[in-house]
């Protein structure tokens, strides 16, 4: 019977549709992936060797302390991004299966995740060096991975029960980062108290059965609720809340654009994809103290600056406006069927962007902390990504033809049709321009000669906003129909 | 009103469509009947723009739909679920159309209020988006989103699919009182022999892309119809 689940499921991943795309996309997945992994183990011994040599600590001890903030990071990447087993189930449930063993192949589906299976790779030549360099007991260092795995899988399957809450996430991270800002500021250290735990599960194998107990009490209960719930009104069914009509009537200052600029800001809150890029963007905000800290050595250079501040005040504008106009992909026929004015249409969008824009620049100036150096890059930045990355941004997303599902936001990092050669090209003056142009300013002359630069070449990209509208409407003229035909290509 | 000429459509190397010459008057009601892959919807597609013909034009008004799109304001339509946005509610939905459609709200409200029978108490004030609506009464919101802002031409695919039997003997009656309106051109397809017969006075029958009949409807046509799909 298991056989069947699995041809099935090595259909839909190699007929999938992002998949069959092409060759090339097989291979920078799979470019990808290794990618992935070479930095996990690498990152396994580097933290080993780093801790040992350069902190002069014992690296087991330090890693212990952080492994809370790890399992709860963990818990957050995975309620955010894995999917959830019940795809495909549908068609499945009139046939002469026993629902448990749907269930039980569905979990064995987790159980191979990549969520789950990455983690290895950064402890496994971890432990390998506890054990050949610093001398720790064979035995002990497996209890300790035993432990971990638990932990791991715990994690998996409380991430299947809390899965069918909405919102969880924010609650979660936001007591996070109130510990870690306790932390930080050395008020209260919660590391203090778990990390003998971490280090008991190294010391003792009755502590490794704490995370054990738990792995086994998730499991049945995810089990069990996942069983209960294979109905089509129950675990099945999309979820619909009591919501009420908004009118939005104070855009209508906006003219003829408000009637989309009212459509778009709906898209955003109402739909999954579209509110995890606004999260996405809020978290673009903090991107920058990687830069301005001093965190990260090769960034330390002047020219960096600007190309942190592009990323902190154009997190939103990069992230959604790639995607216009997939956002519209559902309705995309409707519109192309009615006497839409495409300038009108793109100039919601790029409102939509500009305000966004402006509000991170708000936001941003938390930075005034690391001094006015550094919010004059932001502030430059934001002019530059108003006046020539939104325009840039557009013109890119044009060329873009991948279906959006506003409903799901589990593939938000998933579209690699986004990547074809026209749009890399255009993010050559996205990020590449600015830092360029603050380069030449700055050691032909001073660092504010490449300020006044780079803001010199945002003003003047205003200039050039009717030209790239008309620009734009005209790919769209052209791609209409390929346009249409791709976004009726659902996954 | 609406002239279809050397149209044809092939997808690698399969024709869909192949239609000579088509004229469908102002003010007339045409119905579109064939089994699956008949070509409907591809015809409804092509006369929207939506698709491209691998050879011939159409005309709407006069103007070729595929150079230009002033024919855009007079012509609405609902072929399937991606004429509606599916997080919209069925108001804000409404509004959204009649705005593009150069109509305020009290004109749409107007319009809404004249087919309260129609929705049913299903549609209106549900607190529900469109996409939570069941396939029914998401077709009664794109049916008479189409008919916001008075359009000349109204091209309906399939409008009596997924409808109760109240509901599709209420829409008859609709669509019989537009065609009665000699401003008002009607398309539509359907698989139900007896509702077409019954709110179309011309029906063309396609086969494998190709006109097979043209018949202005009477008494007979509806023998007539079942006599040429029992074969």
């Amino acid at each position: 019977m298991f056989k069947h689940f699995i041809t099935l499921q090595w259909k839909s991943f190699w007929r999938s549709a992002s998949l069959s795309s092409g060759l090339f996309m097989k291979l920078f997945m799979g470019f990808w992936a290794v990618w992935l992994i070479i930095m996990m183990a690498t990152g396994g011994a580097g933290a080993f060797f780093f801790i040992k040599k350069e902190l002069c600590l014992d690296p087991l001890q330090v890693v212990n302390k952080f492994l809370i903030y790890w399992a709860i990071a963990d818990l957050i990447f995975r309620y955010a991004l894995q999917k959830m087993p019940i795809i495909n189930i549908k068609p499945l449930l009139l046939l002469p299966f026993k629902k448990k063993k749907i269930v039980s192949f569905a979990f064995g589906k987790t159980a191979l995740s990549f969520f789950n299976i990455i983690h290895a790779f950064f402890f496994i030549p971890f432990s390998i060096l506890l054990v050949a360099k610093d001398n720790h007991p064979i035995s002990n260092v497996i209890l300790w991975n035993i432990g971990l795995i638990a932990i791991i899988y715990a994690s998996n399957f409380l991430n299947i029960l809390l899965n069918k809450k909405d919102n969880l996430i924010f609650l979660v991270g936001g007591i996070v980062a109130i510990f870690i800002g306790l932390q930080y500021f050395g008020y209260f250290d919660i590391t203090v108290y778990t990390a003998p735990f971490f280090q008991g599960l190294y010391d003792s194998w009755f502590i490794v059965l704490i995370p054990v107990v738990a792995l086994v009490i998730l499991l049945v209960l995810s089990f069990r609720s996942f069983v209960s719930d294979l109905y089509l009104d129950a675990g099945l069914a999309s979820k619909s809340k009591d919501i009420k009509t908004e009118n939005l009537d104070w855009l209508n200052r906006f003219g003829k654009t408000a009637t989309f600029l009212k459509n778009d800001i709906k898209l955003i809150k109402r739909n999954k994809r579209a509110k995890s890029t606004v999260l996405v963007s809020f978290l673009f905000l903090f991107y920058g103290l990687l830069f301005f800290t001093g965190a990260v050595e090769v960034y330390d250079g002047p020219v960096w600056r600007i190309f942190a501040a592009i990323f902190v005040t154009g997190g939103f504008l990069l992230s959604f406006g790639q995607f216009v106009p997939s956002w519209d992909s559902s309705y995309y026929p409707l519109m192309m069927s009615q006497n839409i004015k495409y300038k009108e249409y793109l100039s919601s969008k790029w409102w939509l962007m500009v305000i966004a824009t402006l509000i991170s620049t708000v936001l941003a100036s938390g930075y005034l902390y690391f001094g006015w150096d550094v919010y004059l890059a932001i502030i430059v930045a934001s002019i530059y990504n108003i006046g020539v990355n939104s325009h840039v941004v557009l013109w890119a997303g044009a060329y873009v033809k991948t279906p959006i599902d506003l409903t799901s936001n589990k593939k938000a990092f998933g579209d690699k049709q986004a990547f074809n050669t026209k749009t890399l090209l255009l993010s050559l003056p996205k990020m590449a321009l600015p830092m360029i142009l603050y380069a030449i300013g700055h050691y032909a002359y001073s660092p504010y000669a490449g300020y006044a630069l780079v803001t010199v070449a945002g003003i003047t990209g205003f200039a050039f906003k009717d030209a790239v509208f008309n620009k734009i409407e005209k790919i769209y003229r052209t791609e209409k129909y390929k346009t249409i035909a791709a976004y009726k290509q659902k996954n | 009103m609406i002239a279809v000429h050397n149209l044809t459509k092939t997808y690698t190397g399969n024709t869909v469509l192949n239609i000579e010459h088509l004229e469908i008057h102002k003010g007339n009601s045409f119905g579109l009947v064939g089994n699956n892959g008949a070509g409907k919807t591809t015809l409804f597609s092509a006369l929207l723009d939506l698709i491209q013909p691998t050879t011939g034009h159409i005309e709407n008004k006069g103007i070729k739909v595929n150079l230009s799109e002033d024919w855009k304001a007079a012509t609405s339509a609902f072929i399937d679920e991606t004429f509606l946005i599916g997080y919209l509610t069925a108001e804000e939905y409404f509004y959204f159309i009649g705005e593009l459609r150069g109509q305020n709200k009290a004109d749409v409200d107007g319009l809404l209020a004249e087919f309260s029978d129609f929705f049913h108490d299903e549609i209106l004030g549900q607190k529900k988006y469109l996409r939570d609506l069941s396939k029914g009464n998401q077709k009664k919101v794109g049916i008479i989103a189409a008919l916001i802002g008075k359009p000349e031409v109204i091209i309906l695919d399939e409008p009596f699919a997924n409808l109760d039997p109240t509901t599709q003997i209420r829409l008859k009656k609709i669509i019989k009182e537009l065609a009665a309106d000699p401003e008002v051109t009607v398309l539509v397809s359907s698989h139900d022999l007896m509702h077409v017969t019954e709110v179309c006075e011309r029906i063309v029958v396609l086969d494998k892309g190709e006109v097979v009949k043209d018949l202005a409807t009477s008494q007979e046509t509806l023998k007539e119809l079942e006599e040429h799909f029992n074969k």
